[in-house]
């Protein structure tokens, strides 16, 4: 593999994994507090189509977002009413939800545009445009460096900025602050957190909330920047693939970074077969590189490579008296 | 919170949910601007409103039968088995090994090897799942997920590379001969009476529901059966008693794998006659919905498997002859796994109220 194909494919690396790192990090907030989500999945694609429908009526990408994290936020919200409240199932919850949402998403957007439940193409302002980054066009001569600077780094849309930003930002949040620490306790003895007359049940609704927004963030950059418009199940699996990313991170946020980076690489990989045959001589079947992820989760779950401990409280309804 | 007595936790819990579902979807068949009633009327003539109709919904029934089982009793050992559709298609590939393997003279001789097939390749891939969780603690529900989508990926690359015969273009294996032909309700004497035109519901319906019958056998009238029945309520008191958990998890999940594949017998060999993409279509997963809905009861499961025959092939009536998308069924089967499996509580508490003036004046 030469220099110019590898900075290729890591130039769509970090757009395929963008929303994989999201949707990560959204999981990591809900997981972390106790909550398991196994509904990313719907809200980024509930998102996704608040997100395509919006920016196409509108014409403004950003209101186009506000939506897509409207739209999430719902789908958070029933998952929290459901699993706090009601003390329900939370892996059935989230099941059902991403259930929903794979219907009402076509639905929706047939009763809008009738084209076959897709929302109509965005282009110009409707979607996210590519942001050089300052002295790209000057520095690409560097050697090396350069064109990594110039191919890789600049010229994505704003919200990769963004997801690559709310690594640190979700760092600093659950490991610096007062609120991060009683998220990280409700979500392994929510009892504690409890005697200590913090309320847990807040506390959990707050971390649902920030995994709606962010798998509203998701949702958005699928309709509005990886592609231009929605298309049903436009999220293939992918928060799926978020799901063994943050399993993989064993729930940490830079780790949530490097596992939706190698996920989005075999992704990436994946839309390459020519390069795969000429770097290693033989072909990859395409629908190995698809396994991957799910192959690596499970030897990760399986505790082969290091040991994956979730939090402790997880999936479990807290009950203050008995 | 009212305990409620048993009737109503049995049948009016899932009316409920079920109703309160159906209400919810007819705010969105309104909100998107249709009639819910002519909806209804839609999906009630295109799927019980003629014995052709019933044909498809029993088809249907017959695969929600299977994965509604498999559901139900990983459930009982308090596993939760959302690798059905993993294994159903994984069991499709069983199927069709072993109608390709012999020329087969007759089906009554083709049906027995296939099932054996489907079952030992769907417990196959339900194992894997279940020994990690037995031996090293990995969350079940996480790895039958993964293993949905890496069944998924070897279904295709067996399909594209190694079982298409050569010359053809579609990924699908060769066509099973003539002598794998189930009959269909069409051609079994006596109920061609009724069915007069060709149905895809075939003899696996009776499969299915003898299947009912042994999973019931089991679980309520056997040793192995009341042992998963103790483990799923109280792991520690289980163990206390001297039962494995590691047997129990992993014999739950074959069997459950193994219904879950034995499904295959009636798309794969029963309608379309050779291995396809996606055989299971979503029949692992609404599965899920069955045994919530059944109340992880074989005759539960029965009942909401025709129910979701009925919205299975109802939904696609609409697809046909309205605007309202097929992705309807969808939605309702979400709402259902949503009041049913996650909201349940809110259902009880909902009927506590009106049970609670009654237990005072017992009191």
């Amino acid at each position: 593999m030469d220099y110019a194909t590898l900075l290729q494919i890591l130039d769509s690396t970090f757009r395929l994994s963008t929303p994989l790192l999201l949707a990560c990090l959204a999981g990591l907030f809900s997981e972390r507090a106790g909550i398991f989500d196994i509904g990313l999945e719907g809200k980024m694609l509930a998102a996704a189509m608040c997100t395509g429908a919006v920016a196409a009526l509108t014409g403004s990408v950003w209101i186009g977002v506000l939506a897509g994290i409207g739209g999430a936020l719902v789908f958070a919200v029933i998952h929290g009413v459901a699993s706090i409240t009601f003390r329900g199932n939370q892996l059935i919850s989230g099941v059902a939800l991403n259930f929903v949402a794979s219907g009402i998403t076509v639905l929706v957007a047939q009763a809008l545009f009738r084209q076959g439940g897709r929302t109509p193409p965005l282009s110009g302002d409707g979607r996210f445009n590519p942001i050089n980054l300052p002295f790209a066009e000057s520095l690409s001569g560097v050697p090396v460096l350069g064109p990594l600077y110039a191919e890789v780094i600049s010229g994505h849309t704003a919200l990769v900025y963004i997801a690559v930003l709310c690594v640190p930002a979700s760092w600093w949040v659950l490991y610096r602050t007062r609120f991060g620490l009683r998220l990280r306790a409700v979500g392994e003895n929510p009892a504690s957190v409890d005697t200590a007359g913090i309320s847990v049940v807040r506390l959990r609704y707050a971390a649902v909330i920030i995994t709606g927004v962010l798998c509203g963030l998701a949702g958005a950059y699928m309709a509005a920047g990886l592609q231009a418009g929605f298309g049903r199940e436009m999220t293939a699996g992918r928060g799926y693939i978020a799901l063994a990313a943050l399993i993989f991170a064993k729930w940490r946020p830079w780790a949530a970074f490097y596992a939706t980076f190698l996920f989005g690489f075999l992704q990436a990989l994946a839309l390459r077969p020519d390069v795969i045959e000429r770097t290693f001589h033989f072909s990859i079947p395409t629908p190995a590189l698809d396994a991957l992820p799910y192959i690596l989760t499970v030897i990760v779950l399986a505790g082969f490579v290091g040991r994956a401990i979730p939090p402790r409280a997880g999936g479990e309804p807290y009950v203050k008296e008995r | 919170m009212t305990k409620l007595p048993r009737w109503a936790d049995l049948v009016l819990v899932p009316l409920i949910s079920l109703l309160l579902a159906g209400i919810i979807s007819a705010l969105v068949i309104l909100a998107i601007g249709q009639s819910p009633s002519e909806a209804l009327k839609t999906m009630v003539v295109g799927a019980v409103g003629s014995p052709y109709a019933w044909g498809y919904t029993l088809y249907y029934a017959t695969s929600f039968m299977f994965t509604g089982l498999a559901v139900t009793v990983a459930f009982h050992a308090s596993l939760f088995n959302i690798g059905g559709e993993g294994q159903a298609q994984l069991g499709g590939l069983g199927v069709a090994l072993a109608c390709l393997a012999l020329p087969w003279p007759h089906w009554t001789l083709a049906l027995p090897a296939a099932m054996i097939g489907g079952a030992l390749f769907g417990a196959a891939w339900a194992a894997i799942p279940a020994y990690l969780q037995a031996r090293r603690g990995s969350h079940i529900v996480i790895t039958t997920i993964m293993f949905n989508y890496i069944g998924a990926a070897l279904i295709i690359y067996l399909l594209v590379n190694v079982l298409r015969p050569v010359g053809q273009m579609d990924p699908a294996t060769a066509r099973f001969s003539e002598g794998t032909n189930l009959p269909t309700l069409h051609e079994i004497p006596g109920l061609s009476a009724i069915f007069t035109k060709q149905v895809p519901a075939n003899v696996t319906l009776f499969v299915a529901l003898i299947a009912c019958w042994l999973v019931w056998l089991l679980l309520w009238r056997t040793r192995l059966g009341y042992e998963i029945r103790a483990f799923g309520k109280s792991e520690k008191a289980a163990l206390y008693a001297g039962i494995s958990p590691f047997r129990i998890t992993m014999l739950a999940m074959l069997i459950s794998g193994a219904l879950a594949g034995l499904m295959s017998i009636n798309n794969v060999m029963g309608e379309s006659g050779r291995l396809l993409q996606n055989s299971a279509e979503g029949a692992g997963f609404i599965g899920i919905a069955v045994a919530l809905m059944g109340r992880n009861h074989p005759v539960g499961v029965i009942l909401a498997a025709v129910l979701f025959g009925f919205l299975f092939q109802g939904g696609a009536e609409l697809g046909l002859w309205t605007s309202i998308p097929i992705e309807l069924r969808t939605v309702v089967q979400g709402l259902v796994i949503l009041f049913t499996g996650a909201l349940d509580h809110m259902v009880r508490m909902m009927l506590g109220v009106f049970f609670r003036p009654r237990r005072l004046a017992v009191a």
